[in-house]
């Protein structure tokens, strides 16, 4: 019985925090998106959302967080595979996450000067003999600096997936004849996908409101739903629109944990 | 559950602990006597010897804060909580906060070197009389760009360059709506304090040709860009164009020939001031000649003070690019509030033209 009351004290503090800083926000953000520029009550922010230039900006986004997802996805599996298999395999990760540590500000400044016209970069390609050429503000490098910042988090819940998967099982498949591409597809990958999906969401659900990365490395030539959130507190203080867009970024996200954690039968 | 128990108690104990520690922070570093003064101006805005210079002077400690933008250093004066007893907002923001009476008047017996501004740039429709703000320093928008980097034959006396197709991918614009529009507006002859929505979705139309030459749309980073070499030219204010050049004597700027947008940033006493006296005492010494004109050489922008200028270095004083003459300043416009309204249509065709691609 006293068991039971010192239980609830103790969940106390953790459902005042969920309830102050998680609940509560999402609610506020709800009820601001209903109220337009000057206070009054109405729908016109989810009208206005429902125009050319909101939809397109929708589409950009998901665009540019699918293509993120994808290719930190592509480059991480195979570098957590490895890191399993290597002798030291907590110092190597320990080293790939060492960057993460950084700032991702300074992290952006640091690629405006790699990536600049006259940036490293551009020197190792005259060098190749390539010739220079504009990296800086445009979609490549975009998604190089968003992979680059993001695959440390796509690393990490792979590379536990792996190495807790048990190798008598790996033993088994090719005691029973299995190729190793075979082995990969029938046995690891199925075992692993807790981890890329929980990678996925990881990486995903940020990259959708990237904002600060779209202004410094992409010179504002790719414009996501989290520069107009941005725009629309901090500039033309509607916060009512703001909330909207973030209505909608919450939609998507939820939509987009559902759709990740699906179990599939039989697996 | 005794451990447990125990850990929850001793995280209590250190919250508490922690709790007091902040309070007893809080109260020694002051904001209570009259012996303090709050400065939250923009940052790298003023020459710091002259704030020495006033401490010693008055005994009046100076804490000095910065701020990035005028809608973050009003949103902090709104939710109170802070002892700012001066803040450096541009003109228009002014108006916003006069409107929600942030603001107090000022006394104007307490400030006797206000007789040193130049007329021009006292009593304007953003504050009539002066009420509650005096000018700091001023300057304009326009073009700043690198002559060795130009294509050859292209001369930039005005907005209307910049649409040249030799400049392809050689533009960086400020990240702003109302600087861009404003340009936009101003290249077609009309005034950028414009509201007609004919009028501003031509503009439109006409900004999304010159995507082609944008290379970028950036904020502060553009004078890191342009000290980088890598952009001819950049749309940006007065005073980034003399940091930039102080860089590479190389750089030029142009007050565009159609016009361009003339702002202010000033100095006013919001309401969250403690020490007002203080706060008119550190504005009549900032108007001091020789104090404006030492403060004003460090900073490097405009100063509307006219006997400070009797006291600076004359090639800074008869540089046209920043001291304009008559002729060209009539063309000067400066911001007004166009009403919450307004200002979100500028911005919703700033996204559009920012989301347009070629």
């Amino acid at each position: 019985m006293q068991n039971k009351t010192f239980r609830n004290l103790f969940m106390l503090p953790y459902a005042l925090w969920i309830i102050i800083f998680v609940i509560a926000p999402i609610l506020l953000v709800v009820y601001f998106s209903f109220f337009d520029i000057n206070g009054n009550f109405s729908l016109t922010n989810y009208k206005n959302f429902f125009t050319a230039t909101y939809l397109q900006m929708t589409l950009n986004s998901f665009w540019y967080a699918f293509l993120i997802t994808v290719i930190s996805l592509l480059i991480a599996y195979p570098t957590a595979y490895i890191l399993t298999r290597t002798k030291h395999k907590q110092l190597w990760l320990l080293l790939i996450i060492v960057p993460s540590w950084i700032n991702l500000l300074l992290k952006a400044y640091a690629f405006i000067g790699i990536f600049g016209t006259h940036g490293a970069a551009n020197r190792f390609l005259e060098w190749a003999g390539i010739g220079s050429r504009q990296l800086l503000f445009t979609d490549f490098s975009f998604v190089f600096v968003a992979v680059y910042i993001f695959i440390p988090f796509m690393i990490l819940p792979i590379f536990n997936a792996l190495d807790k998967l048990n190798p008598s099982l790996l033993y088994a498949a090719s005691d029973l004849g299995a190729s190793k591409w075979t082995t990969f597809r029938r046995v690891i990958f199925p075992l692993t996908l807790d981890g890329v999906k929980s990678g996925c969401q990881v990486v995903f659900i940020p990259a959708l409101s990237l904002f600060m990365l779209t202004r410094l490395i992409a010179g504002n030539r790719v414009i996501t739903l989290g520069t107009a959130i941005e725009q629309q507190f901090l500039v033309t203080q509607n916060w009512g629109m703001g909330a909207t867009i973030a209505v909608f970024l919450i939609i998507i996200m939820v939509g987009f944990m559902a759709l990740t954690s699906i179990r599939r039968r039989g697996v | 559950m005794k451990a447990l128990n125990r850990l929850f108690l001793s995280i209590l104990a250190v919250s508490i602990v922690l709790l007091i520690i902040i309070n007893r922070l809080n109260a020694a570093q002051g904001f209570s006597g009259d012996n303090t003064l709050t400065v939250y101006n923009w940052g790298d805005y003023i020459d710091q010897d002259v704030i020495q210079q006033f401490e010693e002077e008055t005994g009046i400690t100076v804490i000095y804060e910065t701020f990035d933008s005028n809608e973050a250093m009003m949103t902090k004066i709104e939710q109170g909580g802070t002892t700012y007893d001066i803040a450096v907002p541009s003109e228009y923001t002014i108006e916003k906060m006069a409107e929600e009476d942030l603001l107090y008047e000022l006394d104007h017996d307490k400030i006797p070197n206000l007789q040193y501004i130049d007329d021009r740039f006292l009593n304007l429709p953003f504050d009539e009389n002066n009420r509650y703000s005096i000018p700091y320093f001023w300057g304009t928008v326009g073009i700043i760009f690198n002559p060795e980097l130009l294509p050859e034959g292209i001369e930039i006396t005005g907005w209307h360059d910049l649409w040249d197709p030799r400049l392809e991918n050689q533009i960086l614009l400020v990240d702003g709506a109302r600087e861009i529009i404003g340009m936009g507006l101003n290249t077609l002859g009309y005034s950028l304090n414009d509201t007609n929505p004919v009028h501003l979705y031509e503009t439109l139309d006409h900004l999304e040709k010159l995507t082609p030459n944008i290379r970028a749309i950036v904020g502060d980073e553009n004078k890191m860009l342009m000290v980088n070499n890598e952009a001819a030219v950049a749309v940006g204010w007065s005073g980034d164009a003399a940091d930039i050049m102080g860089e590479n004597e190389a750089m030029d700027y142009v007050v565009p020939e159609e016009g361009s947008n003339l702002w202010f940033d000033n100095f006013v006493i919001p309401k969250t001031a403690k020490n007002i006296d203080g706060a008119h005492e550190f504005i009549n010494f900032m108007l001091d000649p020789e104090v404006s004109a030492q403060n004003t050489e460090y900073v490097s922008y405009s100063t509307p003070n006219k006997e400070a200028l009797k006291y600076m270095p004359e090639e800074m004083v008869n540089d046209e690019r920043f001291y304009p003459d008559a002729a060209l300043t009539d063309k000067l416009e400066v911001y007004e509030n166009l009403g919450k309204e307004n200002l979100a249509f500028y911005n919703e065709l700033f996204l559009q033209f920012k989301m347009y691609r070629k």
